[in-house]
């Protein structure tokens, strides 16, 4: 190969990373209502409509985000996915050849146009949330953050980082309203929402729960006490499965507003990096 | 579009090891030798040797003629039941098997005779064939096999090599094949239509009926009419111009071409605003129904392009969700009936027409995606009735046909709202059945609404083109699966059972009283036709996408059903 042609490669190789470290459409009012109808049609069944958080996929209005810090690699975690995570690559969700560079770009233009600048999560004390959470607010009774607390509920280690602080705070003062969905799709092949799961067993003993998986006929389920119960469901006396959570509705006289704000704050601490 | 609950995404370039000899003529000896012992049980054996000579020629010369799919076997298909030689079962898409060895008395000592594993990921939505001992099915990434029904062992594998650029919508899927003759036939992703050598896999012709750059695509069992082998073009979320197709079966000459949206001067084409109607959509991708005494292929239609943005096509965008009456010949309209007009929620009415017969009338019932269950007089496509038959919202009213119309709140909006049946709809493409001993047609339904919200896109040559996004309501959780029996009569639903989650299974009903569906979690049921009770169940391990099938192999009945990635056949111990 000619020494020409190498010289040529290397200019196009950083042409192109010239390319991908800027946004060249960046601030451009049409780009970002274009990128709008973009990310409603790739990106909203995850992140929600407006960007803001849909139980699957962070909120993408705040500043500071967990997997990227500028443009550019906010344009490579769009084009490649996250590993380890349910963010996929672009155009590998079935659906066709996926989005241009420009459409990519429109994107991120849309996203950044509706960031808020202002941290408003950061109200709160979130060294008083984490001695609420492992302590008297007995969330770790049932919530697990990083590796410590109890597994009756969601590991809650990365929630910060993939619900909004509304959603985190409904979720405590309304349990019921969405369970878990969503939160253990990056790593299991069927989604699991904590439905809470009363069996009576053929000699009459009650055992109550959270349903791990389910089918026509079985059922596997987590007690109070962790243990694993395996059962079929024609053996049993009765079986009942609900949308009240198990998880008890934390109201104003149970916590604060401003303890209920400690305890998200902490939670968003841990999302952020 | 037939969007799953769960994407899959799967580029394998493996190559596939031949696991049997492809020049074997396995399949062909054992029938030969079948045929033989039956013709030699009679007094011919014990003749002298030159009767046995004359014998020998006599079944030389049949041998080339048995193990043909003759268009008259196709209609007479109700005579074989041994055999299940089309993607419904038989011409009228009833999916009904007169075999009862596996019956009510005995569906709980089912057990699984074999699994054949095909290697393949993402949805399995095939429906095998079988022929004269041999199954015939497809599966995901442009395969096609032939196994010895018996036993699970291959005879032949084909595949074609999956461009990496391929545009399907909603997975790399194919729903089966097409029997004639001495070939069987399927529609690829790239928009290929194959004839393949039935005793060996070879390719006997190749026909490229579209440009798959463009989002032309096909999944659909094809049909064998005559000599035409029919098939309908997917890609309404690409802005085609939907077609049904007909072609040679002998030589893959084109014959005739139906397009799903008018062109100028057509009547219809003033149902499309402006130029809308290049880019209409109505792609035709489940397998249509015949009647051979009026020689008519009945086809349902999807949606129109954007999928979920009316404005800029107003109008009722003729023939989008539609079930047209065409010509097996010539391809020509003799009538069609529109389910949805206009519509904005994906409703595709790509569900089987399915044909049946009550007080003497000529009918079509179709558990339309849009949550209606429709009978139809097929003499003339004029609306019998129209009964929901799950969770609807967008109609209140029906003009005076009595079709339903419509409400002022069913439209997407910019911040979005919700209606049910969601995109997915009450039911999808998966096959339902009509039992002709309980008169009950059974269909696999979902309660389930979505969140529709517009987003204006402009049309770019094989790029994915909705003009909204959709999301499951989080408000309408749980969202509830069904099996639904309903009487075509009155629209009545006289039986149900409730799934774990909604599922994707299609539904096989056969003479021993039994109807056979899978579940979202893998399991495939027996149920007592009558009560919807399950009488027996086994967990395949992967969950179904596809519609059961049965069949029998030197007296044993066999059930059939793909799941996972393979296929799994159960009989009696």
């Amino acid at each position: 190969m000619s020494r020409a042609w190498w010289l040529a490669c290397i200019v196009c190789a950083s042409l192109l990373s010239v390319a991908q470290d800027q946004n060249p459409l960046a601030h451009d009012p049409n780009a970002a209502k274009a990128g709008e109808y973009e990310f409603r049609i790739n990106c909203a069944l995850c992140h929600g409509l407006g960007a803001r958080g849909g139980g699957r996929g962070p909120d993408l209005t705040r500043a500071q985000k967990k997997h990227t810090h500028n443009d550019a690699e906010m344009f490579q975690v769009i084009s490649n996915g996250i590993p380890g995570t349910a963010m996929p690559a672009n155009g590998t969700n079935g659906q066709g050849v996926g989005m241009t560079d420009t459409e990519i770009w429109q994107i991120i233009t849309y996203i950044r146009s509706q960031e808020v600048k202002a941290a408003a999560s950061s109200s709160g004390d979130a060294a008083h949330g984490k001695e609420l959470f492992f302590g008297d607010g007995n969330c770790s009774m049932c919530h697990m953050v990083n590796g410590k607390g109890r597994r009756l509920g969601p590991d809650l280690s990365g929630v910060g980082g993939s619900r909004t602080r509304e959603a985190l705070i409904d979720s405590i003062r309304n349990p019921s309203r969405r369970l878990a969905w969503g939160l253990t799709e990056a790593t299991k092949e069927f989604p699991q929402e904590y439905e809470t799961v009363t069996a009576v067993t053929a000699d009459g003993e009650e055992i109550k729960g959270i349903a791990m998986n389910e089918d026509n006929f079985t059922v596997q389920m987590m007690d109070q006490g962790e243990h694993i119960h395996l059962l079929e469901k024609d053996k049993l006396k009765s079986f009942h499965k609900s949308r009240e959570s198990m998880m008890p509705k934390y109201d104003a006289d149970v916590l604060s507003d401003k303890e209920v704000d400690d305890i998200v704050a902490f939670l968003a601490g841990l999302g952020a990096k | 579009m037939n969007l799953g609950a769960k994407h899959f995404h799967h580029e394998d370039r493996e190559e596939i090891p031949r696991k049997t000899n492809p020049c074997s003529t396995r399949g062909l000896k054992a029938r030969n030798s079948r045929t033989s012992y039956a013709a030699l049980k009679g007094p011919l054996f014990h003749k002298s040797v030159r009767a046995i000579a004359l014998l020998a020629v006599f079944l030389v010369t049949l041998a080339p003629l048995y193990g043909q799919v003759t268009f008259d076997r196709l209609v007479n298909s109700s005579k074989e039941p041994q055999n299940w030689l089309m993607y419904s079962g038989d011409y009228s898409g009833k999916r009904y098997s007169s075999l009862d060895q596996i019956n009510t008395s005995n569906a709980k000592t089912v057990v699984a005779k074999w699994v054949y594993q095909t290697g393949a990921t993402g949805k399995f939505e095939t429906t095998p064939l079988v022929a004269d001992g041999i199954l015939y099915a497809t599966a995901p990434d442009n395969r096609a096999f032939a196994l010895d029904a018996r036993s699970g062992r291959p005879i032949w594998m084909y595949q074609r090599q999956v461009p990496s650029d391929i545009r399907p919508c909603c997975g790399r899927v194919n729903r089966g094949m097409a029997i004639l003759g001495d070939k069987v036939f399927f529609g690829t992703l790239d928009a290929h239509v194959i004839a393949l050598d039935a005793k060996t896999g070879a390719v006997r012709w190749d026909v490229e009926a579209a440009d798959y750059r463009t989002g032309h695509s096909f999944t659909v069992a094809p049909v064998a009419v005559k000599n035409l082998i029919i098939i309908g073009v997917s890609g309404g979320e690409y802005g085609i111009r939907g077609f049904i197709d007909a072609y040679d079966a002998e030589t893959g000459q084109h014959k005739w071409r139906f397009y799903t949206v008018p062109g100028p001067g057509e009547p219809g084409h003033e149902t499309w605003e402006g130029d809308s109607w290049r880019v209409g959509g109505a792609p035709a991708w489940n397998t249509g129904t015949y009647d051979p005494a009026t020689n008519q292929i009945f086809w349902p239609t999807g949606n129109p392009a954007p999928s979920n943005r009316g404005e800029g096509r107003s109008g009722d965008n003729l023939y989008s969700n539609s079930l047209l009456a065409l010509n097996a010949d010539t391809g020509k309209l003799n009538w069609y009936f529109q389910f949805t007009k206009h519509d904005e929620h994906d409703w595709d009415a790509t569900q089987v027409p399915i044909l049946i017969e009550k007080d003497g009338k000529k009918l079509i019932a179709q558990a339309d995606r849009n949550g209606y269950f429709y009978v139809i007089d097929r003499t003339n496509g004029k609306l019998i009735s129209a009964t929901p038959y799950g969770k609807t919202t967008w109609s209140d009213s029906k003009d005076a046909e009595g079709r339903p119309v419509a409400n002022k709140q069913a439209s997407p909006t910019l911040e979005g709202h919700t209606v049910c049946p969601g995109a997915l709809g009450t039911t999808n493409y998966m096959p339902p059945t009509f039992d002709p001993q309980t008169g009950l047609f059974y269909v696999t339904a979902r309660d389930q609404c979505d969140v529709f919200s517009t987003a204006p896109q402009p049309y770019e040559a094989g790029h994915a083109f909705y003009g909204s996004a959709y999301f499951p309501s989080e408000e309408a959780k749980p969202y509830l699966g069904f099996l639904k029996a309903i009487d075509p009569t009155t629209g009545e639903i006289k039986q149900k059972f409730q799934h774990t989650s909604p599922t994707w299974s299609g539904v096989l009903s056969t003479a021993g009283g039994l109807v056979f569906s899978g579940d979202a979690e893998g399991n495939f049921i027996a149920f007592d036709a009558a009560s919807l009770k399950p009488l027996w169940h086994f967990q395949m391990g992967g969950a179904v996408y596809a519609g059961p099938m049965a069949f029998s192999v030197g007296g044993q009945e066999y059930v059939a059903i793909a799941a996972g990635s393979a296929i799994y056949a159960f009989g009696l111990p």
